[in-house]
């Protein structure tokens, strides 16, 4: 009895000491944390705090010798110019046009066939999903050189020109974004509990309605991430509306901003990085309020299915 | 109201038969319950009289006609799932009154069957509330308020208690049996416990690997089970299997056990087992028919049962009691006043009158008729 | 035999042609099917539609059978863009990982309650369409204008030819793609961080593993899955990357930063020889394969498991 006393006394007294050596070490661990993080941060933010800074900069301003990291006489002149010349809104009204139709004919053609391929077995089912899923690891460059000239023939054969329209967009940019939509929602659909639909089954629903009435409002944050990433996917997508289309009026802000913006070797980089502010918002805003949407989606693709 | 009735019903996954030809009729209101060990097929023949899987061969009936092709919805059954399945975007009262929504009933009887439910079921709280904020009991009972409003020919339950604790799911055994006794429908209901089957059951349907081991009245399946496989679910702890020799002496007939024990049968027994003198044979007898030594009660036939106590599991109301006779394990019930200890050698009072003799091969009680 | 009387006395009625068209499995079908047509159409007829034209003289008149490929096999800059795609790929994913992996821990290693805020803006790289956050990186490298000039020089150091000289156009070229991928990593590494259970990191306590022996036996087997997969869905989008060489250096100087993607583009487009530039984006393939079989068996695998 007096040796327990003794030895839980004895661990009392030790105990302070090893307690606080732990919460040290602890904390040293997090200030070096908080350190590191201040650094990636500084190096991950780095390029758009620049890009804020030289849109708020006049071409003399960029031009001088000054420290080009610190804004001395702040103006929204580039803002306003761009926003005021119809050839940046023209980009960014075709953007907005293909992003928005896009992420809607991605929709329509991915969530049934999600819920087809995730509830429904039949012949192939196993073989189109994982064709699906493969379809989504081909990239555009492998297709872009064949498509224009398919495209091209197309016109050949039915007088329909394709090429240097922007809605030609509307065929390609589903490329890239119903395989990953399908797949993801492939995982979301799987992951609700069978019994759900077969309840939905005895209550009378048929196969649609079970889709649209259980389905999708059960799954309804895997339907705002695939959405996101539709959308972020047509609106930053680079090559097909660089091979696709030239015209400035049928451009896209990303083509239109890197072709139109640089004339020749004259960069007028105040608007340029203005412009690019201006194309990178949609994202970044959408981002800003969805953030575990869109995190949920990026997760998605690679762990769920 | 209907009757339902399954004929020679098999279902095959991939050439493996889940179901191996089961010939069933469940009579009008009547409330079966199938029962078996998982695997057992007993799932698989609700989600076919349900529609949610296609029968493979054979035919099933509901109110006279065949169903084999007829989907789900337009079976008239409701079912209870395990998680209860319950939508989670919707409220209580949407949950209940959707498949009447589907089927587009005035607004006014569907709120009038809503309300009738949700009283039966004590629920008039909860209507406006969603799935996630409900308890596991509360889930419950919408799941079986989604059954009753639409007023099917059948209502099947799939393992409902299943994901409920101890407690709440004698509950709800108990609130399920009185849902019965006021909206009497025809009702089969699949279980893995044997009790739940028993204090629920008018019927019990106790399957094993595909096939019916006996179809009967709790009781019967108690007093007088057809094979091992249902002599040994049924009842808790289980029934224990002696290894036995048959042999007579003079006029008696006893069964002789490892160990020297000897038991002499009941007179009324003798000519049940008469032919089978001789014979290498097994002893199924049930804990709560191997007690201590007492005054025998009406009909009791004991015969003494030497025991030495390995393991000594106080239960409260009786104690069981743990111990090897040859190789085999035997559990008795004792009353707790007789206090057995661990290594003790005590005598132990067999009820002869309770007891069966199987044959060891085909796994048959003896002196019963097989079942088809 | 009552019982069998009766079963055969019980008719199943056949199906009928309505009845076919209810059936789940025809549903099914008509729902998949514009997802079938746009797979089949814009992707599998394409990718074998390049293997046709690959085949085809410049003016795609004639077939030249292998001919294209036999030009390229000769060229000095096909060999080039080889090298440059395979080292641009493997550095910048095996940088991206590591980064990721880092970045990932110090955000798992602060207090819950901060953590959201900060991998809010780690991921912000990713988010800025690509196009949009090179051309800053192209102003940031600017020859007269560069800002990190501009601070090598208040040290006194050189300024950096970041896009004119060779070797560092290729380090420009890889610094931006780790830039935007690697916040990608960091968020997968983060949440592979977070299943894995607490319970047994606790029992490695217990059993007395340090910092180290619980990241190499504890969180490296335990994120293996998450890490190959990754890495190898990171490795075919930057093996077929555009938008960064394309703007930051156009393949220059000199044609030694281009890569497959790049180049056919210049070969196929700009030039106007579809039939080589299809050659080109087609060597891209037996590379995409490998890695697509190798992550298309851990799925399947995870498929079945699961």
């Amino acid at each position: 009895m007096s040796a327990q006393t003794g030895s839980a006394a004895q661990a009392s007294r030790a105990q302070p000491v090893r307690y606080g050596s732990m919460s040290r070490s602890r904390r040293w661990a997090l200030r070096w944390s908080y350190f590191f993080l201040v650094l990636f941060a500084a190096f991950f933010l780095l390029p758009p705090f620049y890009m804020l800074i030289t849109s708020l900069k006049t071409s003399a301003e960029i031009s001088a010798a000054t420290n080009p990291w610190w804004v001395f006489s702040p103006t929204l002149e580039n803002y306003i110019e761009l926003l005021t010349t119809d050839q940046y809104l023209v980009f960014f009204r075709n953007s907005a046009l293909v992003s928005l139709i896009v992420v809607t004919l991605t929709m329509v053609i991915s969530v049934p066939a999600a819920f087809a391929l995730s509830r429904m077995k039949f012949w192939g089912s196993a073989t189109l999903a994982t064709g699906v899923f493969l379809t989504y690891l081909v990239p555009e460059t492998l297709l872009f050189i064949p498509l224009f000239k398919i495209f091209a023939e197309v016109r050949n054969l039915t007088g329909i020109e394709l090429i240097n329209n922007w809605w030609v967009l509307l065929i390609l940019y589903p490329t890239l974004t119903v395989p990953f939509c399908t797949w993801i929602m492939i995982g979301y659909f799987a992951s609700i509990p069978k019994e759900l639909d077969e309840a939905a089954l005895i209550d009378g629903a048929t196969w649609m309605q079970t889709l649209t009435k259980i389905f999708i409002p059960v799954a309804l944050p895997g339907l705002i991430a695939a959405t996101i990433f539709a959308f972020t996917v047509s609106w930053a997508q680079f090559l097909y509306p660089l091979a696709f289309t030239t015209s400035t009026d049928q451009l896209v802000l990303p083509v239109g901003i890197v072709t139109t913006l640089i004339k020749g070797d004259v960069f007028n980089w105040g608007q340029i990085m203005t412009g690019a502010l201006l194309g990178a918002a949609p994202p970044l805003v959408i981002y800003a309020f969805l953030m575990d949407y869109y995190i949920a989606g990026l997760t998605a693709g690679a762990t769920k299915g | 109201m209907a009757e339902v009735s399954l004929h020679k019903v098999v279902k095959r996954y991939e050439g493996v038969e889940a179901v191996r030809g089961i010939d069933l009729t469940i009579g009008d209101k009547e409330f079966v319950v199938l029962v078996g060990p998982s695997g057992c097929g007993k799932s698989t023949t609700l989600r076919m009289i349900a529609g949610l899987e296609e029968i493979t061969d054979g035919a099933i009936q509901i109110d006279g006609t065949v169903v084999n092709d007829v989907p789900p919805k337009d079976r008239d059954i409701a079912m209870v799932f395990q998680n209860y399945a319950l939508y989670p975007h919707m409220t209580v009262s949407e949950n209940m009154s959707f498949g009447l929504r589907l089927k587009r009933f005035p607004k006014d009887e569907i709120r009038r069957r809503v309300d009738e439910a949700a009283r039966i079921l004590n629920i008039e709280d909860l209507l406006e509330r969603k799935p996630r904020q409900l308890s596991g009991g509360q889930r419950q009972r919408v799941a079986m308020g989604r059954a009753i409003v639409r007023n099917p020919k059948v209502f099947l339950f799939d393992e409902p208690l299943s994901n409920l604790d101890a407690k709440l799911r004698v509950q709800m055994r108990t609130e399920i049996k009185r849902v019965h006794q006021q909206v009497p429908v025809t009702t089969v209901y699949v279980t893995h416990d044997q009790v739940e089957a028993m204090t629920l059951a008018d019927r019990v349907v106790v399957m094993n690997d595909g096939v019916i081991e006996q179809v009967g009245a709790p009781n019967e399946l108690y007093h007088s089970p057809r094979t091992r496989f249902v002599a040994g679910f049924i009842g808790s702890p289980s029934m224990n299997f002696l290894r036995c020799k048959l042999d007579r002496e003079g006029e008696d007939l006893m069964v002789r056990l490892a160990d020297g024990v000897a038991l002499t049968l009941p007179a009324e027994s003798r000519e049940r087992y008469r032919e089978h003198v001789g014979r290498e044979l097994v002893l199924g007898l049930r804990p709560e028919h191997l007690t201590e030594t007492r005054p025998p009660r009406n009909g009791e036939v004991v015969a003494p049962f030497p025991a030495v106590p390995d393991v000594v599991e106080p239960m409260g109301m009786d104690t069981l009691v743990y111990f090897r006779v040859g190789r085999e394990e035997v559990c008795a019930r004792m009353d707790p006043s007789a206090n057995p200890r661990v290594g003790e050698p005590i005598t132990l009072a067999a009820n002869l009158a309770r007891m069966h003799l199987l044959d060891p091969g085909s796994g048959l009680v003896l002196g019963t008729r097989p079942t088809g | 035999m009552s019982q069998t009387a009766q079963a055969s006395s019980v008719a199943v009625p056949r199906r009928t042609m309505r009845q076919w068209l209810k059936r789940p499995s025809t549903i099914a079908f008509l729902m998949t099917l514009p997802l079938i047509l746009l797979i089949g159409l814009l992707v599998l007829y394409p990718a074998g539609y390049a293997i046709h034209l690959a085949t085809l003289n410049k003016g795609m008149t004639r077939f030249v059978g292998f001919g294209n490929f036999e030009f390229l096999f000769g060229r000095e800059t096909f060999w080039m863009v080889v090298k440059q795609s395979c080292i641009f790929a493997i550095t910048a994913v095996v940088f991206k990982a590591i980064i990721g992996f880092v970045v990932a821990h110090f955000v798992h290693n602060i207090p819950s309650k901060g953590q959201r805020k900060w991998r809010g803006m780690l991921l912000v790289p990713w988010v800025i369409p690509p196009a949009m956050s090179t051309l800053a990186w192209l102003w940031l490298f600017d020859p007269s204008y560069s800002a990190f000039n501009w601070v090598l020089a208040q040290f006194g150091a050189d300024p950096v030819p970041w896009t004119g000289d060779a070797y560092w156009a290729r380090f420009s070229v890889i610094l931006v793609n780790i830039w935007i991928g690697s916040p990608f990593f960091m968020i997968m590494y983060l949440a592979a961080l977070k299943s894995v259970p607490d319970q047994l990191y606790e029992a490695a306590l217990i059993d007395g593993a340090n910092w180290w022996q619980r990241i190499w036996y504890i969180t490296l087997p335990m994120m293996r899955n998450i890490i190959a997969i990754t890495a190898l869905f990171s490795l075919i989008v930057t093996f077929a990357n555009f938008d960064i060489v394309r703007i930051l250096t156009a393949g220059g100087p000199l044609d030694l930063t281009h890569v497959f993607a790049t180049w056919s583009f210049l070969v196929g487009i700009e030039s106007g020889d579809i039939p080589l530039g299809a050659s080109v984006s087609l060597f891209m393939m037996p590379f995409l394969a490998i890695a697509a079989v190798i992550i298309l068996r851990d799925v399947v695998k995870r498929g079945s498991q699961a």
